[in-house]
């Protein structure tokens, strides 16, 4: 697990230097710039189709960047060659170990108990043995508040509950750094609010955390920073009141025009 | 391995080779015409409720469906000439054999592409008066069909590769010829493998067209 | 019809049809044994070898799919002895010619069954830092196989099916044994008939049983076909 979260010099835990990534024709990231320090919560918000998770399918090489350079824990990831990165599908296995990430639609194990879920990284790609798997796995379970569920199957459990066995089964791996793409979208809004307290704890204890989110609420109580990007750049970075309440550019403020359900602190758009 | 590869002596018989050729195609497609026309009416027995209509059809179509073919086959040219006051030859045992198995496969076709229909379609039919036969022919083959397209080609692949059995009981079928001339030319290999090639030459075609058709599905895009 | 029927003859040598369809079995027993692992491989060399392997692999998978089975079978019988200078038995040129026949089958369905699970599935695997490998061992196919189960059954019956060309070149299969105790009672429409009927038996108990099987897994939604 990484430090506490006071320890705001403790160093860099991601770097992102101009990341561009392209489909075909179809540029998807036009040059993205970002550090995260350890400890820090980033929230990415921005319009469908504005790039934010592809954003942070680059950063555990989900996709592999069509240029530009990404540091985790201070070292720079492939070597370079030629002006460009060059990746070995074996040091990005390694380095996805490093990285949590939580999908949308959870991605759960169907044919695996949620303990064996959760210990299924720790066991196949860690290679630590069973008692020390089981231990792990029992307790990243109990932090999501799930050990009372540990033989049960993914599909005995509702939406919200699948989605905190990923988040364990994301956190057994003891990652630097935790990614979560969109974790609450595919959840009836009757159960976005445990998975948000659990992220929310998660943050409290001082993890890492890069979220792309949709909501705006959980934004602003959580974040450390806020991102706004808008057709693959980002438009506006700052604090979550800067960006959220006073945002100065104004594609950030069309956007949250468009968010009526951003509730908490009203926010101010003269 | 130090065989000498010469397929000289299979382009020398090539002759009798086409002529086997012409006899397979000829057996395919007369076991495959049959085999689909009465097919139509064994699954639409199977689709209807009447149980002296479905309890015959489902026991044709399992007794053939769960027998190998080639048993069928042998069953028609060795046992059926004892019980009819008529001679079989090769050709009409294989014939007999392999059309009462493309009845049976291709019922369970019809039978999937008529329940793949609504139930409004046939009242729809109804409705304007039709008779049971007009209704299957002027509303539901013609939908029906489009979907089971695919599995009819599948089936045909499966016939005309099913079509060399006929060997078995001597019908100068392609493999026939090919063991006739091999035994006499001594080019067992060559003569084996230019079998083999042959059919595959004709069969893949079909098998990528069939394919192609599945995955596309419905043009209309109602699949 | 003025036929006499004496089934009489055929139960005096009914221990030589059950010899047949031991032998039957025997074949189709072997095949699937060496038949599904093959198949396994060669689906996983059609779908993550390298451009040669892929298109190598998919020609041979097409070729044992389209070409007529009893044309493999007497390749391997009677082109391949001469071909490699060893002397090879009806038994084993069967179980060579089914092994491989069926393992082309088996490829699709090991195929269709590995395509058949989420792309998420994959993606859960990769970042938690399990290559690809690992993935498929742990994740894929234990999944796919289970959805596999009922399309491997069906390919499992057919191949039983098949086998009844070994007669062709005198192994002693049911059909075989059918047919040598035909000529030695006189006996054929009987003998061809009791054979048949064994045929059934036995594929008729095996396709209940899968359909059974199917649809208790098409309700759970967990089949693919191939």
């Amino acid at each position: 697990m990484s430090g506490g979260r006071g320890a705001d010099g403790a160093g860099e835990a991601l770097r992102i230097e101009d990341l561009r990534k392209s489909f075909g024709d179809l540029e998807v990231l036009g040059g993205v710039s970002l550090s995260v320090r350890r400890g820090e919560v980033v929230v990415v918000i921005g319009a469908s189709g504005s790039g934010k998770s592809t954003m942070l399918r680059c950063v555990n090489f989900m996709e592999i960047p069509t240029s530009g350079k990404i540091f985790l824990g201070g070292a720079l990831v492939g070597r370079e060659r030629g002006g460009g990165i060059e990746y070995r599908e074996k040091e990005l296995t390694r380095l996805r170990a490093r990285v949590g990430m939580v999908f949308q639609h959870f991605n759960l194990f169907p044919h695996m108990t949620v303990l064996q879920n959760v210990m299924e990284g720790p066991k196949t790609v860690l290679g630590c043995d069973g008692e020390e798997c089981r231990r792990r796995g029992n307790l990243y379970l109990d932090r999501v508040g799930l050990a009372w569920k540990a033989e049960s199957y993914p599909s005995q459990l509702s939406g919200g509950q699948q989605q905190r066995v990923a988040i364990a089964r994301a956190l057994a791996m003891e990652p630097e750094i935790m990614l979560f793409d969109e974790a609450t979208s595919a959840l009836d809004p009757e159960l976005v609010g445990e998975v948000l307290e659990t992220m929310k704890a998660l943050a409290e204890d001082g993890m890492t955390m890069i979220i792309v989110t949709h909501e705006l609420g959980f934004a602003y109580t959580v974040a450390d920073r806020v991102l706004f990007l808008s057709g693959g750049r980002v438009l506006e970075e700052g604090t979550p009141s800067e960006v959220l309440t006073f945002p100065r550019e104004e594609g950030t403020r069309n956007f949250l025009r468009g968010h009526g359900t951003f509730r908490l602190p009203e926010p101010r758009l003269d | 391995m130090g065989h000498n590869w010469d397929f000289s002596s299979v382009f020398a018989s090539r002759a009798l080779l086409l002529q086997g050729l012409e006899n397979t195609l000829i057996l395919g497609a007369t076991c495959l015409a049959l085999g689909l026309f009465f097919g139509l009416f064994v699954g639409a027995a199977r689709f209807s409720g009447r149980a002296w209509l479905y309890f015959p059809a489902t026991v044709f179509v399992e007794v053939f469906r769960n027998t190998p073919v080639l048993v069928q086959i042998m069953w028609f040219f060795f046992a059926f000439p004892i019980i009819v006051p008529f001679q079989v030859d090769a050709f009409t045992a294989a014939a007999i054999g392999l059309t009462l198995n493309t009845v049976a496969f291709s019922s369970e076709i019809y039978r999937a592409g008529l329940q793949s229909l609504a139930r409004g379609q046939w009242e729809a039919g109804r409705a304007l008066g039709m008779s049971y036969w007009q209704q299957m022919f002027r509303v539901i083959l013609p939908q029906a069909a489009r979907r089971m397209l695919p599995a009819f080609m599948n089936r045909a692949v499966e016939l005309f590769k099913m079509t060399s059995l006929a060997s078995v009981v001597a019908y100068g079928e392609l493999m026939h010829q090919a063991k006739v001339v091999s035994t006499i030319s001594f080019n067992p290999i060559e003569m084996y493998t230019s079998v083999a090639l042959i059919f595959f030459a004709v069969l893949f075609p079909m098998t990528v067209f069939a394919r192609r058709f599945e995955t596309r599905g419905d043009p209309r895009g109602r699949s | 019809m003025g036929y006499e029927w004496d089934f009489a003859v055929v139960f005096r040598d009914f221990d030589l049809l059950l010899l047949g369809l031991v032998n039957t079995l025997k074949v189709t027993g072997l095949a699937l044994l060496f038949g599904v692992p093959l198949g396994l491989a060669l689906s996983l060399a059609r779908l993550y070898g390298n451009f040669a392997a892929r298109l190598f692999v998919g020609l041979v998978i097409e070729f044992l799919r389209t070409t007529p089975p009893i044309a493999q079978l007497f390749w391997f019988f009677f082109a391949l002895p001469i071909l490699i200078g060893v002397e090879i038995d009806p038994f084993r040129a069967s179980v060579l010619t089914f092994s491989l026949q069926s393992s082309a089958f088996f490829a699709e369905v090991f195929r269709a069954g590995i395509q058949s699970v989420e792309a998420g599935q994959w993606e859960a695997s990769r970042a938690i830092g399990m290559d690809r490998n690992e993935t498929l061992r742990r994740v894929i196919l234990p999944q796919g196989v289970k959805r596999m189960i009922p399309a491997f059954l069906e390919r499992a019956i057919e191949l039983m099916k098949t086998t009844t060309l070994v007669s062709a070149i005198s192994y002693a299969d049911l059909l075989y044994q059918a047919n040598s105790v035909a000529q030695s009672t006189y006996r054929t429409i009987e003998v061809f008939s009791v054979a048949a009927g064994m045929y059934f038996v036995v594929i008729f108990a095996c396709s209940l049983g899968v359909r059974r099987l199917e649809r208790r897994m098409a309700r759970s939604g967990e089949t693919v076909m191939n």
